[in-house]
């Protein structure tokens, strides 16, 4: 082609805005900061659409080596981009996306002390998130992988007086450890079987032997689906993101909706080769990717803290793309990759809209009555609701059925997952409307005192915002324009997003489907299965049960309003159960962490080290009495007699070498 | 002519040094300034090194070679060689940055403190170059001295008894290992490393078997107590929580493990196989072990040790690997550690010239008091635990993925350490940084880091991610060192064989 792409410029621009801001961005005008963090984003935003425009006269895979990383013996890994279907796609996302948050992130984050350390950061967390996208080989992925965990932790922690806040950090990053340990296996099991880590290289041997099936192949698929789960909060590693959410509205728009946590789908279907090899290790992505969606779509039902109803949320949709990915539907995978990063980060920017309007509330019971007081939020946050519970024609809707259509085509276990989804689709329905009336509708909780008879915590958790000083609590207002235009419009794409993937049945031509044909492969479009009757019918079914949940939450919140509590009561145990979020944590806690530090510390730094390992060396210093009488002496002597000592020393070891030569002659 | 004499040179300027500081008067910064100056000066001279090393050329290079003592056949002979290269640079920067961590904690018995530093500089760079196994011997020797010494005079609690165990624990096997020394020498009539060599692998009739593997084992003892190897690291955590940091950021690690590759593998090639399976093991119970430790910590200091103890076992496990992949790692890692533990204990150090303690409980919040810091800490901490695009992830990453062909079990569990580390780094970093500001840290109120000590810990923080984006650089002559050493092994491997058979 024509010159070079430049695809180093997408990823540099960014980490050179972090090193800005990073280290003289606390002496900046804030204007300054701002205008650096913005440009640094939005060039790789305007470089990134140049290339779409470009893209059908490029020959693909376009790599571009910007030279030798590691190397050693016939081993090297190099720092190699490449642009693709795939990686265009990610690329519109996370450059488009990120560049709306950014521009949200000025009015959200104003009145906040770091504002420079803020954005320097999320510039950290771009740089990284591309060069995971954009790498060629698995171990400049694993830089992406690694280095968006990093900035997932630094902006957690944004707020790190905040105890809850710093472990929540922790969490996330040692519990995405684990995941990456998965992934740090799967790398070497290429190595030693591959000899390379690069796409290519590893992608081409698999394909000249189609009789590779399983074995190695599986091991490899399925540690580095470990990996995947510890990324995208699969279980069981999702604990961490709901944590998370201490981070700042837009990080957690951002990070932890949109891009990052999408990165396990993105390496699932990257390295979609090595799965298809195994349909155990594919059974196990759907199992997972099922089970997920299903049990974080309960935590959510009963969450009170308006974030974290979406982080279960978001739990719960990666759990469906993990579901399209275990059905060997990589396309539809990335289709909802897409429409969720429209949907998720407009429902986190509208929350925090909500938040910043109430000073800092997070708590939905103390809310209400909101749809007059903020229109604009109220208006987007509704497309947003109504796209991720899959009403028609809003983005969410082509996604979720086409990756539930593709799990009812493939085989019996595909039924099952269909099932799940389908289940799953009307619990979101219901909790997603639960915030919405909880939020909007109705009047005014603010003053109520019902919640303390309940022994509920009422006070204004300041969580993702320190409550901004001298503000009165209820003088609720609309944010200002620099929130609400990245809403405007992703409240746009929420709501016509869906158009790129209109399935033939319903009249159209599945265009990214298509387009990411030559990466995904068109295997998942089970040729001859295609029954347009049959999709539609999944279509209306989806949507009746979506219209169910709606039902079900109007009665509950509108209707009898009384109702929520008493099944609260009459269920308890259910209810504690899904409250207490099936108490995962504690499991954890009491059969990993707790015993991890018990023995670390009675048995292995009390016993062994102090008693074994510190007694056997006193026991040795203590034959060498003599030995520590001089070393008193040599304590308290002056320079010169330690020369002299030292000049003993050497004769004294001259002569007894010398005389221990002779003897031997 | 610079070429000729330059390890000479830079092996004993830091002697020349310390000889002028026993002259110095005790006034104002002198001693500072007069040493600081001999560190820049040695360090100035071991770039010479990289600057003019022919790559591609076999041997050793800016070699010396004379006779010190006709009989017995001791020689002066010094050179380097891809493996020993950088570690003698290493040893030059450190010094440089070791006088700056010191320059305003050692407050008493300065003198004696920099005629000892600039002592120990000499016997480290020694050590690295020397090529004739007395002239090693004493080098090795040496370094021992001082340190024992320092740790005596600055422990801030239990100094003599500490300098005391670190003695016994380092002496007593190098008692062994001059032993070794001599029986080899008995046999062969040279001390000269490149001529031992050479005998060990052209006339292995001359040895008996059983013999070799008693003086293979004594030298790797003495060697995996300098490292130190799990079990034999019970002088570790004292040692480092007592001796002065510009002393403490070189005791372990560099000396132990490129004694082990120069002389153990290659010296004793067939030997080190038969030990590989027990150091393998060793190694990574000593990561997982170092790492559950430094979990269990309160105090920063033996924190560090045993972070250390975890950090050193990743090369140990790269060298017995054999394989090409894991020796680089393993050397490379030597250089990493030497930084990012130089790096931490400095911090350490810092932080204790403020507050007075090592307990992380008596902390919490800094990172609003001191932001500077807690980056520099931050950064650290995610060298150690291997970050990618740092120094510490090529090494262990190299270590880790050449080593995992034929033991992924082993690997398998060194690579839980990743996680370990990660969580005991980071918990470090809440519980001094994070949370809360502590009643302890309002009522003591302290500067954010000063000049000097920005200088201290920018070039060190820069190496840390220049060194983990270019690494070819260093690998070009690490890979040199460690592959004529992998091929000459497996050379003496089969002659052995060969030879057993008949």
């Amino acid at each position: 082609m024509t010159g070079s792409l430049h695809l180093w410029l997408i990823p540099l621009v960014p980490f050179a805005g972090f090193l800005v801001n990073g280290l003289i961005g606390r002496k900046l005008p804030k204007a300054f900061a701002t205008a650096i963090a913005l440009i640094a984003t939005l060039i790789p935003f305007l470089h990134v659409a140049r290339i779409w425009f470009q893209f059908p006269s490029l020959t693909v895979p376009y790599v571009e080596n910007l030279g030798t990383w590691i190397w050693t013996g016939s081993f090297h890994a190099d720092f190699a981009l490449q642009l693709d279907q795939l990686t265009m796609i990610m690329l519109l996302v996370v450059t488009g996306v990120g560049f709306l948050i950014h521009i949200y992130s000025v009015g959200y984050m104003a009145h906040e002390e770091g504002y420079w350390r803020f954005f320097a950061y999320l510039n950290l967390f771009m740089f990284f998130m591309l060069t995971l996208v954009l790498s060629e080989n698995f171990l400049l992925m694993f830089v992406g992988w690694e280095g968006v965990g990093l900035a997932s932790y630094l902006l957690i922690g944004f707020y790190f007086l905040r105890d809850s806040a710093a472990k929540a950090g922790i969490k996330a990053f040692v519990v995405n450890r684990i995941g990456d340990f998965g992934f740090l296996i799967a790398l070497f099991l290429l190595i030693a079987h591959f000899g390379t880590l690069s796409y290519s290289g590893v992608f081409s041997q698999i394909a000249q032997h189609p009789e590779w099936q399983g074995g190695v192949l599986t091991a490899i698929a399925l540690f580095l689906l470990l990996g995947a789960t510890g990324k995208s909060a699969q279980i069981p590693l999702y604990v961490w993101l709901p944590d998370a959410m201490e981070g700042p509205t837009p990080v957690s728009a951002l990070i932890h909706a949109a891009t990052m946590v999408t990165a396990g789908v993105y390496m699932v279907s990257r390295t979609h080769i090595i799965f298809d090899r195994s349909p155990f290790a594919l059974s196990m992505v759907a199992i997972i990717g099922a089970a997920t969606c299903f049990f974080a779509a309960t935590m959510g039902l009963v969450q009170t803290d308006i974030k974290r109803v979406l982080a279960y949320s978001t739990v719960s949709q990666l759990g469906y793309m993990f579901l399209a990915c275990g059905v060997a539907a990589y396309s539809s995978a990335i289709f909802h990759l897409v429409t969720h990063a429209f949907f998720k980060a407009l429902l986190f920017l509208a929350a925090g809209s909500v938040i910043h309007a109430l000073g800092g509330q997070q708590d939905m019971r103390v809310m209400g009555g909101l749809r007059k007081k903020i229109p604009i939020t109220f208006w987007t946050m509704t497309a947003a609701v109504f796209a991720i519970c899959g009403f028609p024609p809003f983005a969410g809707f082509f996604s979720k059925d086409d990756i539930l259509y593709q799990a009812f085509i493939s085989g019996s276990l595909g039924k099952v997952l269909w099932f799940v989804g389908w289940v799953t689709a009307g619990l979101t329905s219901v909790y997603m409307f639960r915030l919405w009336y909880l939020t909007f509708l109705g009047e005014s909780r603010a003053e109520s005192h019902e919640l303390a008879e309940h022994g509920a915590a009422v006070h204004a958790r300041p969580d993702s915002k320190q409550v901004i000083e001298g503000e009165h609590p209820h003088s609720v207002h609309e944010s200002p324009w620099v929130m609400l235009g990245p809403l405007v419009v992703l409240a746009i794409l929420a709501t016509i997003g869906g158009f790129i993937g209109v399935p033939a049945a319903m009249g159209g031509h599945d265009e990214i489907g298509h387009f990411l044909d030559p990466v995904l492969g068109s295997g998942a479009h089970a040729p001859g299965g295609e029954s347009p009757g049959l999709e539609l019918g999944l279509s209306a079914s989806a949507v009746l049960i979506g219209l169910l949940g709606l039902l079900v939450v109007h009665i509950l919140y509108k209707v009898k309003p009384e109702l929520p509590g008493k099944l609260a009561t009459q269920f308890r145990a259910l209810y504690a159960l899904l409250l207490n979020k099936y108490w995962v944590d504690q499991i954890y806690g009491a059969l990993i962490v707790t015993p991890l530090l018990l023995i670390s510390r009675h048995l292995l730094k009390g016993l062994i080290d102090r008693g074994v390992i510190d007694g056997a060396g006193f026991a040795a210093g203590a034959t060498a009495q003599g030995f520590g009488a001089i070393v008193q002496r040599l304590q308290s002597g002056n320079i010169r007699s330690y020369a002299g000592w030292l000049a003993l020393g050497a004769a004294v070891l001259l002569i007894v070498s010398y005389f221990g030569f002779t003897a031997h002659f | 002519m610079l070429t000729d004499s330059i390890l000479t040179l830079a092996t004993f300027v830091p002697t020349a040094g310390a000889i002028v500081v026993a002259l110095l008067p005790r006034k104002g910064k002198v001693l500072q300034w007069w040493t600081l100056i001999v560190s820049l000066i040695t360090f100035g001279l071991t770039l010479h090194l990289p600057a003019h090393f022919a790559y591609g050329q076999p041997g050793y290079q800016f070699e010396q070679n004379h006779v010190w003592v006709v009989s017995p056949a001791i020689r002066y002979h010094l050179g380097v060689d891809g493996l020993s290269m950088w570690l003698v640079v290493l040893t030059g920067f450190l010094s440089v940055i070791g006088v700056l961590a010191s320059w305003n904690v050692i407050e008493k018995r300065t003198k004696e403190f920099y005629f000892f530093f600039l002592l120990q500089q000499t016997a480290m760079i020694g050590v690295f170059v020397a090529l004739d196994m007395f002239l090693y011997y004493c080098f090795w020797e040496l370094s021992l001295v001082p340190m024992a010494i320092l740790i005596a005079i600055f422990g801030p609690e239990r100094g003599p008894k500490t300098a005391l165990k670190f003695f016994c624990y380092t002496f007593i096997p190098s008692a062994l290992f001059l032993v070794a020394i001599l029986w080899l020498y008995a046999k062969t009539g040279t001390f000269d490393y490149v001529e031992l060599q050479r005998a060990l692998t052209t006339n292995s009739a001359l040895f008996a078997p059983e013999a070799l593997w008693w003086v293979a084992l004594a030298f790797l003892v003495a060697f995996a107590v300098k490292v130190p190897v799990f079990p034999l690291h019970g002088w570790l955590s004292d040692t480092i929580y007592e001796a002065p940091s510009a002393m403490a950021m070189v005791v372990a690690g560099k000396l132990g493990l490129y004694s082990i590759l120069r002389f153990n593998l290659g010296l004793f090639p067939a030997q080190s196989r038969m030990f590989a399976p027990l150091m393998i093991a060793l190694a990574v119970i000593g990561i997982l072990y170092g790492a559950c430790v430094a979990l269990a910590q309160t105090n920063l200091r033996r924190l560090v040790s045993y972070a250390m103890l975890s950090a050193l076992s990743f090369c140990v496990l790269g060298i017995f690997s054999f394989s090409l992949a894991g020796l680089n790692g393993a050397l490379y890692q030597t250089l990493n550690e030497g930084l990012t533990g130089s790096s931490f204990l400095i911090l350490v150090g810092f932080l204790h010239e403020r507050y007075g303690t090592y307990e992380m409980s008596q902390y919490g919040g800094l990172a609003a008091r001191l932001p500077n810091m807690a980056t520099f800490y931050v950064i650290t901490a995610l060298a150690l635990i291997g970050l990618p695009i740092l120094n510490g992830f090529v090494g262990e990453f190299l270590i880790l993925s050449g080593s995992f062909a034929g033991h992924e079990r082993w690997v398998a569990a060194a690579t839980i350490g990743v996680i370990l580390g990660a969580a005991y780094m980071l918990w470090m970093i809440q519980r001094i940084f994070y949370g809360p500001q502590s009643s302890f840290v309002t009522n003591s109120p302290a500067p954010d880091l000063v000049g000097r000590e920005y200088v201290a810990l920018v070039p060190i923080a820069l190496l840390m991610l220049v060194m983990g984006v270019a690494s070819p650089y260093w690998m070009h002559a690490i890979n040199e060192g460690v592959s004529s050493l992998a091929n000459s092994s497996t050379q003496t491997v089969t002659s052995t064989a060969i030879a057993e058979k008949r």
